[in-house]
């Protein structure tokens, strides 16, 4: 019954100072659409990037040089075909091991041109990456060993170079080469703002002898089971380093990468939500403060309720009630706005977002929490006003 | 029967900037069930915070204080809420209505912090409306009466927790003579249906219509003329 009746009141203040009470939400508003829309990226986000990252497969370990730790400097590759050679005899199965080098090269057809990462990789990629084909063929074992001008085109770049014409069998020149062109891809999407479908493949020979060179970046194997990739690895290793003393060498899986990348990722939105929980905090102030004046507009009443009964407790609760609805209405507004600026981001710009239930619980659970802790200290100080002196107050 | 409020050498004294500012020294005072008694004095004669007193709104620095047998020196805040809610029907100079309020709702306020469900709040206001002559008004708000009725209201509010002591402080003091007139016979006819009334004016013609009065000065009672009421009405 006097929680009904500090309901009614605590609405019936807001309804009075309508003004008032919306810039107060306005405050709360802000912040809970801040952190909904900034979690709502991160979390896109890291789920698009783990999508990509599962999409690899999970058999997949992929070998570098240097080590991959945070603060070790970038390490250049000295590996070479035969290294690929002799991981594939460890692995026992050359069409399980892929290499790669890439560089970005200008490609031309006819009068358009485009920019491309080069990749020079050899004939198992398709396998190793999972990466389907929309058009033609990719290059085989003996284009690889004989280094053919061959080329597989990624799904923006034969749109840019050939628009709606099916690029099958026509010339294409990379860094001033010619090359023929024996197949596209089908599109990927985007990933952190970077075109997946930037890529051109041709044979890791062809692209070391148009880059003047015999080194290789890095490789990558599709581990024949899950169980023993770990074991893999470091035999891969430690085979590397036997062949370059100099040279230190990592062997990730997939899981290691999703582990780091999630990590960043999670950080990253942690931080994107805490800068975002600044404003929010900001409206909490605010909200304390209208809270202050309610108190002191209102002594009157305050003095009379207590003369007619109210203990300290229920003035209390009557006060705190209306911070917490004004900002939970304003959390669920918030949230409102917050998820539409997410849907608004993921629908017309690159970057995904996703809205979790999580993230709109939390929303409404620290937007009602604010209403509390900026509430309490209005309400306490109402609950405690001498009725003498309330009364007296004009 | 005992004693609705035993005052016994009651003082309260202020604390403003460090000094000691003495309100009330030392009065005693029985308030009997059925009492009508007016406290006179002129502004400043520690009346009001007598009247503060006897409501249970303030507790003395010094003495003992007995509402309904519970000396309040004991009680808290909460415990002195509930004494007032159960005990005391406060009427104001300034009837101390709630805006955008209607008069049923502000009557059956008490009755909010005693508890009381809204069917029966609802039906024991208009009842009261209906006692204090305000049967046609039980929907206006504060803004749509005369002063009059205001206090009416304020009266069947002060009434509707069917309390022991109606404390009215310059009731009559924001009304015209007559209006003024007939809040006094409005008090005057609840005292004969048993309530005590105890009425604190300034004004000497209004105090004599009470059986017993109490002059005070300086904080202190300087006269207490009239029967001592010991039975019932």
């Amino acid at each position: 019954m006097r929680l009904a009746e500090a309901w009614r009141v605590a609405l019936d203040a807001l309804r009075a100072n309508r003004l008032r009470s919306g810039l107060t939400m306005l405050g709360v508003v802000i912040g809970v659409a801040a952190v909904v829309a900034l979690v709502g990226i991160g979390t896109g986000t890291k789920q698009q990037i783990e999508r990509q990252v599962e999409g690899l497969g999970s058999n997949l370990l992929i070998v570098v040089p240097g080590r991959l730790e945070a603060g070790s400097a970038p390490t250049v590759s000295t590996m070479t075909l035969d290294d690929m050679e002799a991981v594939s005899r460890i692995v026992g199965d050359r069409s399980r091991v892929a290499v790669t080098i890439s560089s970005g090269e200008t490609v031309r057809a006819g009068s358009r041109t485009s920019f491309a990462s080069m990749q020079g990789v050899t004939e198992s990629t398709p396998t190793v990456f999972v990466r389907r084909l929309a058009r033609g063929r990719y290059f085989s074992r003996s284009d690889v060993s004989t280094g053919r001008r061959v080329a597989v085109l990624g799904a923006s770049v034969a749109r840019q170079l050939f628009g709606e014409r099916d690029p099958i069998g026509r010339q294409i020149t990379i860094g001033g080469v010619r090359f023929r062109v024996t197949g596209t891809f089908e599109p990927l999407g985007q990933s952190l703002g970077v075109d997946r479908d930037s890529e051109i493949h041709v044979p890791v020979s062809a692209a070391q002898r148009l880059l003047g060179t015999d080194r290789i970046d890095g490789l990558a194997i599709r581990a024949p089971d899950r169980e023993r990739i770990d074991q893999l690895g470091t035999a891969v290793v430690d085979a590397l380093v036997e062949r370059h003393p100099d040279t230190d060498f990592s062997a990730v899986t997939q899981e290691q990468i999703l582990g780091v990348l999630g990590d960043i990722l999670g950080v990253l939105t942690g931080v994107l939500a805490a800068i975002a929980g600044i404003s929010l905090l900001v409206g909490g102030v605010g909200v304390s403060n209208i809270m202050l004046v309610s108190v002191r507009e209102r002594t009157r009443e305050i003095g009379l309720r207590k003369a007619v009964g109210a203990r300290p407790r229920d003035i209390g609760v009557q006060f705190l009630l209306e911070a917490v609805l004004l900002t939970t209405i304003g959390g669920v507004l918030g949230m409102a706005l917050g998820v539409t600026a997410a849907l608004l981001v993921d629908r017309l710009s690159p970057v995904p977002a996703a809205i979790t239930w999580w993230s709109l619980a939390l929303a409404f659970g620290v937007s009602a929490a604010v209403g509390i802790i900026f509430g309490v200290v209005p309400a306490q100080r109402a609950g405690r006003l001498d009725p003498v002196v309330a009364l007296r107050t004009e | 029967m005992t004693a609705a409020i035993v005052a016994h050498g009651v003082s309260r004294t202020y604390e403003l900037g460090g000094v000691s500012v003495p309100a009330l020294r030392g009065v005693s005072l029985t308030v009997e069930p059925g009492d009508f008694l007016a406290i006179v004095g002129a502004s400043g004669s520690g009346k009001s915070t007598l009247m503060h007193l006897l409501g249970g709104l303030d507790r003395p620095t010094a003495g003992s204080l007995m509402i309904r047998g519970r000396d309040v020196r004991t009680l808290s805040p909460a415990e002195m809420a509930r004494l007032r809610n159960e005990t005391i029907g406060f009427v104001f100079q300034s009837f101390h209505l709630l805006a955008r309020t209607s008069a049923q709702d502000n009557v059956a306020l008490p009755l909010v912090y005693r508890g009381v469900g809204r069917r029966e709040r609802q039906a024991r206001a208009v009842a009261m409306l209906e006692r204090v002559g305000l049967a046609h008004r039980v929907q206006h708000r504060p803004n749509q009466m005369s002063g009059g009725e205001q206090q009416r209201v304020a009266i069947a509010r002060a009434l509707v927790t069917d309390p022991s002591v109606l404390l009215a402080d310059e009731p009559t003091g924001n009304l015209d003579s007559v209006t003024g007139r007939s809040v006094l016979a409005l008090l005057e006819s609840l005292n004969a249906d048993g309530v005590a009334v105890v009425l604190v004016t300034h004004d000497r013609d209004i105090a004599a219509r009470a059986r017993r009065q109490i002059v005070m000065r300086d904080g202190e009672i300087v006269r207490a003329s009239g029967e001592v009421w010991t039975g019932g009405p």
